[in-house]
């Protein structure tokens, strides 16, 4: 991942304040339309935090949005806690969570680290099933409250904003200019005397905290939560699929692939709904076929030949 | 060239874009009916058995007799379907779909209890009266007070334990079981509730709950399972399954020669495919749900399902979701308008002659439902329920020969 | 305790079969193939739809799957798959494009599966007791370990010692050093991914005669496969078999004498902690 320029946060400030105010113009359906991509894009955003400069693929994303969901479920219903508070205390147990997987996972590189994250992801999901089974017995987990879409999208938009900032900024830093050489090359990166252990437990702590901050705060929309449904490897595919679409080489690469995905996806839900998963699934082959860069990769592309032409 | 492709990419995109927002015809000579279940992912094998083929077979008698009488005007129904692949936040997305884009009048409540609370905020917010089915819970008081457009069918889980409580008690007091009980349950939602409730309600009646475990969604292998149940030596298995494993629980039983005189597994058992599957070996299993095929209107309904689905109905919830669409139609034809609020108001007053009966809410939920049903000689038949003829008595399961 | 090993041994069987068929995908073509699920489920639909349509014995829809699925997969591998591989720099790049593409091709068999069937694949096949030293199972199991058991071993002979299968072997250790010494790496590779996807058809006919599988249920096996080809070692089907059996023992017994709800996260502990120790799978070599 290349480092970001003033110019790129300079858009990135515009978009927020623009996205901001979607809830203001836009009905119920687009709206819903818009806490979904925002969710993919805070999702996405924080897995191309590590996994976009250390070509490392988690699968783990699925683990932390079920841990935060969860927890708000469990909190509420179980203990009537507020809200407020279990989403405040999800994020910090998704990155403890995450802060552990990190260093389990020191060792292992490419498909045995992609796999790992799985199983763990799995692991994690059928513990909590017989936690829950077992010791808080229960009697449905409901998530209900006040807050509408426009409440969560908004949310949702900190989240992502903040995720960014927060990439911005490593990109520039140190740690950022280590987890760029882990992708070129770890065992250089470890001669040349940086500390890639540390690099990476800290920036998959990070993308562990706001997975979780963000099932955290779908919770509300979902109302009935349903452990097997909120772990979902599905998720955990998605937000992957969606950032290699994009681009995974930029901090913005989710942001053009989660928005084209999101469209397409409705489009042929709406199109055809007794054969909608047939017709994505052949939208994905053309993407994979077309677009083999990403978004980013055809957006640069074209940069470069306009700039030729011109 | 590049300009051109840049053309080519925003045209795409506005040709996407615009068929997102298809806007509705304005005159209305037809009545636009959404629904939104899983045809795709976890949920999609029971809803292909019990949603779908009703909202099907409704939409097309209704159609054949000319549509829905609304104030004297014939109007047909235009049904608006769509998969929520078994997901939430899809399933969410979509009802808004329905309410902004497509604009329809009415809605099929989802399938799943969780969906069901999904939407409900979003319904009762555009006004839809939502008569739930295929959602079971004991927080329906509290669940209908904060959404008043929002009705119950099927009964709540406290409801399904007492089924199973009474048959218990009944077969303890003819001495063909003892105090024991082994008692297992799939981890999830559904599972989980049921069997907290059940060790509370069981324990009270004096039962001993000689096994007790749960086994995770998606197990390949319940042997083990059916193997300790045998080993605690019960006389009474039940099972707060779900439709993969309720399958498997049966047919480990049989491997196992579980002896036992009540066995009951949860949902699916009703399913036509589970008496498909292992035919008269299963004779005298009990399940959730129930019904009555002796009643000539059952009977007419299940005739009628399988001439234009093509399917047979299962023998629970397929009647219930049936009659959630009569309700729907009387509701709009008794108000004679469109007008969500009238209807839903409609609903609450009045009673309905259904294939489960008369209906009648009240405060929204109704109370006329099937319990616990019983395999006897290939037809699945209620026997234990509320406000419901014809339920026979229990048999004694004697072994798992053919 | 007779019991945790008759169990345990069939349900390795189980796992054999889900992962076989991927071992050989992964570990020779290179194809982290996620729609291996949806394979073994579609071979699963082919042999209830028979029974139920035609009263075709399950065992013998088992051989008819054989060159279908062979060609089948060969047909993928061929158009859709070598198109990638060509264009690829790097094997990580290799594996984000066949995550993607196989995501894609999932998608489109549950679809084609969900307008065959939407249903649960529910019928039963050779669903008599048997009972072996003296533990009570059922017959279909039986079969389906047996024929598990023969095909692994077919495959470790045939590896081991055929001509071709001595290529196979090295193309899964250096694709660059293989094409060097004269192999027709595309070749041997589409092959590879072929028999690959037969095997986990065959595998998929053989478990719906005992596990009610519906069309969407394939993630579930692709996530088992997953593990068990990471756990044993990529490219080694001994480490496919090894870790089929850890899997099939470590869940019965934690079934049987722990707890039923803990199986899966049981078999899930045991392969995060085998990675922990080693980082490359139990038979799986160390990256250059």
């Amino acid at each position: 991942m290349k480092p970001a320029g003033w110019g790129e946060l300079g858009w990135a400030a515009v978009l927020v304040v623009l996205a901001a105010f979607l809830p203001l113009v836009a009905n119920g359906y687009w709206l819903s339309i818009g806490v979904t991509a925002m969710m993919y894009i805070a999702l996405s955003t924080s897995w191309v935090l590590f996994s976009g400069p250390t070509h490392y693929i988690s699968l783990a994303t699925g683990a932390f949005f079920g841990v935060g969901g969860y927890l708000v479920g469990s909190g509420m219903s179980d203990y009537s806690q507020s809200f407020w508070l279990m989403a405040a205390i999800s994020p910090i147990v998704g990155a403890i969570l995450a802060a552990l997987i990190g260093f389990a996972t020191l060792r292992l590189s490419g498909v045995y680290f992609v796999i790992f994250t799985l199983g763990l992801a799995e692991m994690i999901r059928n513990v909590v099933s017989w936690v829950q089974n077992n010791f808080l017995g229960s009697r449905g987990l409901y998530v209900l409250t006040d807050l509408r879409d426009q409440h969560i999208y908004w949310m949702l938009l900190v989240v992502a904003a903040a995720v960014y900032l927060l990439g911005w900024f490593v990109s520039r830093s140190r740690i950022g200019f280590a987890l760029r050489i882990i992708g070129g090359d770890e065992t250089v990166a470890r001669h040349v005397g940086i500390n890639t252990a540390t690099a990476k437990v800290i920036l998959f702590t990070s993308t562990g905290f706001f997975a979780a901050l963000v099932g955290a705060i779908i919770a509300p929309r979902w109302s009935y939560i349903e452990p097997n449904q909120v772990f979902s490897p599905q998720l955990s595919f998605l937000v992957v699929i969606m950032a290699l679409l994009g681009g995974s080489g930029r901090l913005w690469g989710p942001l053009v692939g989660v928005i084209p995905f999101t469209i397409i996806w409705e489009w042929v839900g709406i199109q055809f709904p007794n054969q909608s998963i047939l017709f994505i699934g052949l939208c994905f082959l053309l993407i994979v076929y077309f677009l083999p860069q990403g978004v980013v990769g055809r957006l640069e592309e074209l940069r470069a030949r306009m700039r030729r032409a011109s | 060239m590049i300009r051109r492709n840049l053309m080519k990419l925003a045209a795409a995109g506005l040709l996407a874009t615009s068929a997102l927002i298809a806007g509705p015809a304005s005159a209305q000579d037809v009545v636009k009916i959404g629904a939104i279940a899983p045809k795709t992912g976890p949920l999609a094998g029971g809803a292909v058995v019990t949603q779908w083929p009703n909202v099907q077979l409704w939409v097309e008698q209704v159609n054949a007799r000319g549509g829905l009488n609304v104030g004297g005007k014939q109007m047909p129904i235009e049904l608006i379907e769509y998969d929520d692949k078994t997901n939430p936040g899809e399933h969410i997305k979509l009802a808004q779909r329905l309410a902004e884009q497509d604009q329809v009048d009415f809605v099929v409540a989802p399938y799943g209890t969780g969906f069901n609370i999904a939407t409900a905020p979003i319904y009762g917010r555009y006004g839809y009266p939502m008569i739930a089915v295929s959602a079971i819970t004991d927080k329906m008081e509290e669940l209908t007070e904060r959404y008043p457009n929002l009705f119950f069918t099927l009964g709540t889980t406290t409801s399904f334990v007492d089924g199973v409580k009474e048959i218990l008690i009944e077969k303890r007091d003819a001495g063909v079981i003892g105090n024991e009980v082994a008692m297992v349950n799939v981890a999830d939602a559904f599972g989980i509730e049921l069997a907290d409730r059940a060790r509370e309600l069981l324990t009270e009646a004096g039962f001993e709950l000689v096994y007790d475990r749960s086994y995770p969604l998606g197990t390949p292998d319940l042997s083990p399972v059916m193997k300790g149940a045998k080993d605690s030596g019960a006389k009474a298995f039940v099972a707060w399954s779900y439709p993969p494993d309720s399958f498997g629980l049966a047919e480990q039983a049989i491997i196992e020669d579980l002896d036992v005189a009540v066995y009951y597994s949860a949902v699916a058992t009703s399913f036509p495919a589970f008496v498909g599957a292992y035919g008269n070996k299963i004779d005298a299993v009990l399940g959730a749900g129930g019904t009555n095929v002796d009643d000539p209107k059952i009977a007419e309904y299940r005739q009628a399902h399988l001439e234009i689905t093509g399917k047979v109905p299962d023998y629970w919830a397929s009647a219930n979701t049936y009659a959630a669409l009569q309700i729907l139609e009387q509701a709009i034809e008794g108000a004679g308008t469109l007008d969500r609020d009238t209807v839903t108001q409609y609903i609450k007053d009045n009673s309905f002659d259904t294939v489960m009966g008369e209906l009648t809410f009240e405060n929204n939920v109704s109370h006329t439902f099937w319990s616990v049903g019983q395999w006897q000689d290939g037809v699945f038949r209620g026997v234990k329920g509320s406000n419901v003829e014809g339920a026979v008595p229990v048999r004694v399961k004697e072994g798992w020969a053919e | 305790m007779l019991d945790i090993l008759v169990s345990g041994l069939l349900l390795s069987g189980t796992y054999a079969l889900v992962a076989m068929g991927l071992n050989l995908q992964y570990g020779v073509a290179r194809i982290m193939n996620l729609a291996n699920g949806e394979v073994l489920v579609l071979g699963a639909l082919a042999a209830f739809w028979l029974y139920t349509t035609a009263q075709v014995s399950p065992l013998l829809t088992v051989i008819l799957v054989v060159p279908v699925s062979f060609i089948g997969n060969w047909l993928i591998y061929r158009f859709l798959l070598t198109p990638l591989v060509r264009r690829s720099k790097s094997q990580g790049a290799l594996e984000v494009d066949s995550i993607l593409a196989t995501f894609g091709m999932s998608f489109i068999i549950i679809g084609v599966m969900v307008s065959i069937e939407g249903g649960f694949f529910a019928y039963k096949y050779l669903s008599e007791p048997i009972s072996i030293i003296g533990s009570t199972t059922s017959l279909n199991r039986l079969v389906a370990f047996l024929i598990a058991c023969a095909i692994g071993l077919a495959l470790y002979l045939w590896l081991n010692l055929s001509r071709a299968g001595v290529a196979v072997r090295a193309v899964s250790v250096s694709t660059e050093a293989s094409g060097l010494v004269g192999i027709n790496v595309p070749r041997v590779s589409a092959f590879a991914f072929a028999l690959g996807g037969a095997i986990t058809a065959v595998g998929g006919a053989l478990i719906s005669t005992f596990i009610t599988l519906d069309a969407s249920i394939g993630v579930v096996f692709t996530l088992k496969a997953l593990i068990i080809v990471i756990m044993g070692g990529v490219g080694d089907i001994r480490g496919a078999i090894v870790a089929a059996i850890i899997l099939g023992m470590v869940e019965t017994a934690v079934a049987t004498l722990v707890d039923p709800g803990l199986t899966l996260a049981a078999a899930y502990l045991i392969f995060v902690l085998i990675l922990l120790f080693r980082p490359q799978g139990i038979f799986g070599r160390r990256a250059t």
